[in-house]
């Protein structure tokens, strides 16, 4: 059966030209880079390159970018290389668990956080976080895009804030980079962290970009890999990904590529919108990365949606890939107000580069028989509909 | 995809689902899997006398990676559908509060009325699955004649588990297929063998899947405490089916009927626990004679074989799962309750527990002891 996949908030397939730019790196040029002899030099040189394009995609200089893991070794090292027991730390309720349950961490560990809520339409309100400052108040952790809405958060406001505070600033922009142009001194972050796989490179490889000066402490203990700021032998061809998805990204944004993407995001949600009853964006009002959309679909479990769409070959979720499974109805849209019932039956549908035009044609195609299968033997739908 | 229905089967990761699963793929159904995640077994860890991890239990982690190792073997669709809300609703809060009230619960019975055979069928439906396939030990199947879908027990009389299934209605049992009610255990397992599943030899469940080691008293101590809920005071008076007051309890919910163990007072002869009193909290004592009776009133009653109760009817009937059913007669006592009378007395006939009537293999109905 042929497959779409929509769920490219959850990971996206290396792309042609990235897993081409890597393969070399797995077989001939297989040197470790902190070695002298030529074979090292040359994955030196590689994955110097590749800082060289990351920093290119973030606006920032090569000496501040410190390769990684991912987006949930980013947050933590951040976190927790800044703030030490006693230090207040203001964050959302709509971060992605790699904040949040670091935040619990912290407060166990004898930290304050202050969780800002967010408004009907899933966006932060910066006087929140004016208000929530503290003589203690160490850093501020806010994403800049949210991984179920994709609502784009005000950081120029809350950047005037930390710099006013004279406090640490970090975002998380896994759900960013890539689908808006990112440059650190305009959004004027002291940290930030991405993920390769959000952005067509493999999983296991991300990066974090830290302001020169700021002092980090360090999550790993080891060699004196990426200037003593993580240790532990490079992941040579993750990072060589990761440098070829950030140009490839970079240029996304001059050859039409993600325009591309937007329009195939708003004929998915205009034609849901208009040609399915009981049915509204979540977070449409404000400001989005041009590729998500979270619809809700009144009188639907999205579990059974998700499961029929699957069935027919395309890929959705109903919330945070990470959070599927867990009882609880999504905490993003949650917080955003959305009663319970109203936050099971929503469906989170996510576009990469490799979408077509097809594909849209094809989930367009399906999507109206599902629902209306859904709603027929939903007992909820049937109450409703006989009062 | 073959040109057969699509079914679903319940799969818990257990041999007798498993094999159904192979069972239909091999007769080239469209089979998608699917498991209920109804409870975490780790919600409880670190209150008092509950483990902190529990292994080889339904909705264990164990079980849904041998659920879908199985689903991957089979080249078959899988999913885990969350439960977890309703499960508690309708299955884990009426299982704590029949104990306060001095009644002794079948939780597996409101699961597969309110859980498996219904919110699990609907998603089933809702998900292109015309029919849903359980791992029970009963038969479905129709009746012309009547014009009724019948519960009938199975092939495997050790293994029968229609006392469980009584509450099903037409609807539901039109939509249920029970593929293992013509095996006994034994070739359940020799088929797991030939169809290579790794787990045939997977030892059977038995407890009450939410409840750890089978101690539910521990278990309504540690649910109430993390609902924040102080567990009440239930205990009150040890008294004699004469009404002589002997001793004190410590809870009604410490005691089911039939029990002779742990009652605290040393007499000439084995005391006994003969019913429970919610409303005075008293916990009526007495011979072993005292506990044998012919007469129950059943409430809340489902009709399978029949439509309904028009005339007395002879039946044999089942108090609980290890019983065995003797014969008796039922009719009607009021619009929606039925008297049975047993033609020979009865040891320990509970309230909570349900009654299911038979005539023969087949299932007339059933309901809950008051």
């Amino acid at each position: 059966m042929r497959r779409v996949y929509f769920d490219n908030n959850a990971t996206t397939p290396v792309l042609p030209d990235v897993f081409e730019a890597m393969r070399p790196y797995f077989t001939e040029q297989f040197g470790n880079a902190s070695s002298i002899h030529q074979d090292g030099q040359q994955a030196r040189a590689a994955v110097e390159r590749a800082r060289q394009s990351v920093a290119l995609l973030l606006g920032a200089r090569a000496s501040e970018i410190v390769f990684t893991s991912g987006g949930t070794e980013g947050d933590n090292v951040a976190l927790f290389g800044l703030v030490q027991a006693g230090d207040h730390i203001i964050t959302s309720t709509i971060e992605h668990e790699a904040v949040l349950n670091s935040c619990k961490r912290l407060e166990k560990l004898g930290c304050e956080v202050t969780y800002i809520p967010v408004d009907g339409e899933g966006r932060i309100g910066p006087e929140d976080i004016r208000r929530a400052l503290k003589p203690n108040t160490k850093i501020i952790s806010v994403m800049m895009a949210n991984n179920e809405t994709g609502v784009l958060q005000p950081l120029a406001e809350i950047r005037k804030i930390a710099a006013e505070a004279d406090v640490f600033f970090h975002t998380d922009a896994v759900q960013a980079a890539g689908k808006v142009p990112i440059d650190v001194n305009t959004i004027g972050c002291d940290l930030l962290s991405i993920s390769g796989h959000k952005l067509h490179a493999p999983k296991g490889v991300g990066a974090l970009y830290v302001r020169k000066g700021t002092l980090v402490q360090p999550l790993f203990y080891g060699g004196k890999h990426e200037r003593s700021r993580r240790a532990g032998t490079e992941n040579v061809p993750g990072i060589v990904g990761l440098g070829k998805a950030a140009e490839i990204a970079c240029e996304g944004f001059a050859n039409g590529a993600v325009d591309r993407i937007r329009s195939m995001r708003d004929r998915i949600e205009t034609t849901v919108i208009s040609s399915i009853e009981a049915t509204a964006v979540n977070g449409g009002g404000g400001e989005r990365v041009p590729n998500t959309t979270n619809i809700a679909f009144d009188y639907i479990e999205g579990e059974a949606l998700v499961i029929s769409l699957d069935l027919k070959g395309v890929a959705i979720s109903t919330g945070a890939a990470c959070s599927s499974g867990a009882t609880e109805p999504s905490h993003v849209l949650t917080a955003m107000g959305l009663p319970p019932e109203r936050a099971r039956g929503s469906m989170r549908l996510s576009l990469g580069k490799q979408n077509t035009e097809q594909e849209v044609e094809y989930v367009l195609s399906v999507l109206p028989e599902v629902l209306t299968r859904l709603r027929e033997l939903s007992p909820v739908y049937a109450s409703a509909h006989k009062a | 995809m073959s040109s057969k229905q699509t079914i679903a089967v319940a799969m818990s990761g257990g041999v007798d689902s498993s094999t159904v699963a192979a069972m239909l793929r091999a007769e080239g159904y469209g089979v998608i899997g699917l498991t209920m995640q109804l409870w975490n077994q780790r919600r409880l860890a670190g209150h008092d006398g509950m483990p902190e991890a529990v292994q080889g239990r339904c909705c264990s982690i164990d079980d849904v990676y041998d659920a879908r190792r199985v689903a991957e073997s089979l080249g078959i669709p899988y999913y885990v559908v969350n439960q977890e809300d309703r499960f508690e609703r309708d299955v884990v809060r009426p299982f704590v509060q029949e104990y306060l009230s001095g009644r002794t619960p079948i939780p597996c019975s409101l699961c597969n009325n309110h859980l498996k055979f219904d919110q699990l069928l609907v998603t089933a439906r809702q998900i292109g699955a015309d029919l849903l396939a359980t791992g029970h030990y009963a038969r479905c199947e129709y009746d012309e004649q009547r014009g009724r879908w019948l519960l009938k027990r199975p092939k495997d009389e050790a293994k029968d588990q229609t006392y469980f299934l009584f509450g099903l209605t037409q609807e539901q049992l039109s939509r249920t297929r029970f593929p293992l009610g013509d095996m006994t255990k034994p070739e359940v397992r020799e088929l797991a063998k030939k169809y290579g599943l790794s787990l045939a030899e997977k030892p059977d469940s038995q407890e009450i899947c939410f409840v750890p080691n089978g101690d539910y008293k521990k278990f309504l101590d540690a649910y109430l405490e993390e609902q924040g809920e102080a567990l009440p005071d239930t205990s009150g008076e040890l008294v004699t089916s004469d009404g002589k007051v002997i001793g004190e309890h410590t809870g009604i919910h410490n005691f089911t009927v039939g029990q002779r163990k742990g009652l605290g007072v040393a007499t000439g002869t084995p005391l006994y626990v003969l019913g429970l009193n919610g409303a005075s909290k008293q916990v009526i004592v007495g011979r072993d004679e005292e506990l044998w009776s012919r007469t129950l009133n059943v409430r809340k009653l489902n009709w399978i074989a029949v439509d309904g109760l028009r005339e007395p009817m002879r039946v044999s009937i089942k108090i609980r799962n290890k019983h065995q059913a003797a014969s008796g007669t039922i009719e009607m006592s009021g619009n929606e309750e039925v008297t049975a009378t047993f033609d020979q007395p009865q040891r320990a006939i509970t309230p909570g527990q349900a009654a299911v009537f038979y005539d023969g293999d087949v299932v007339v109905g059933g309901g809950w002891i008051r």
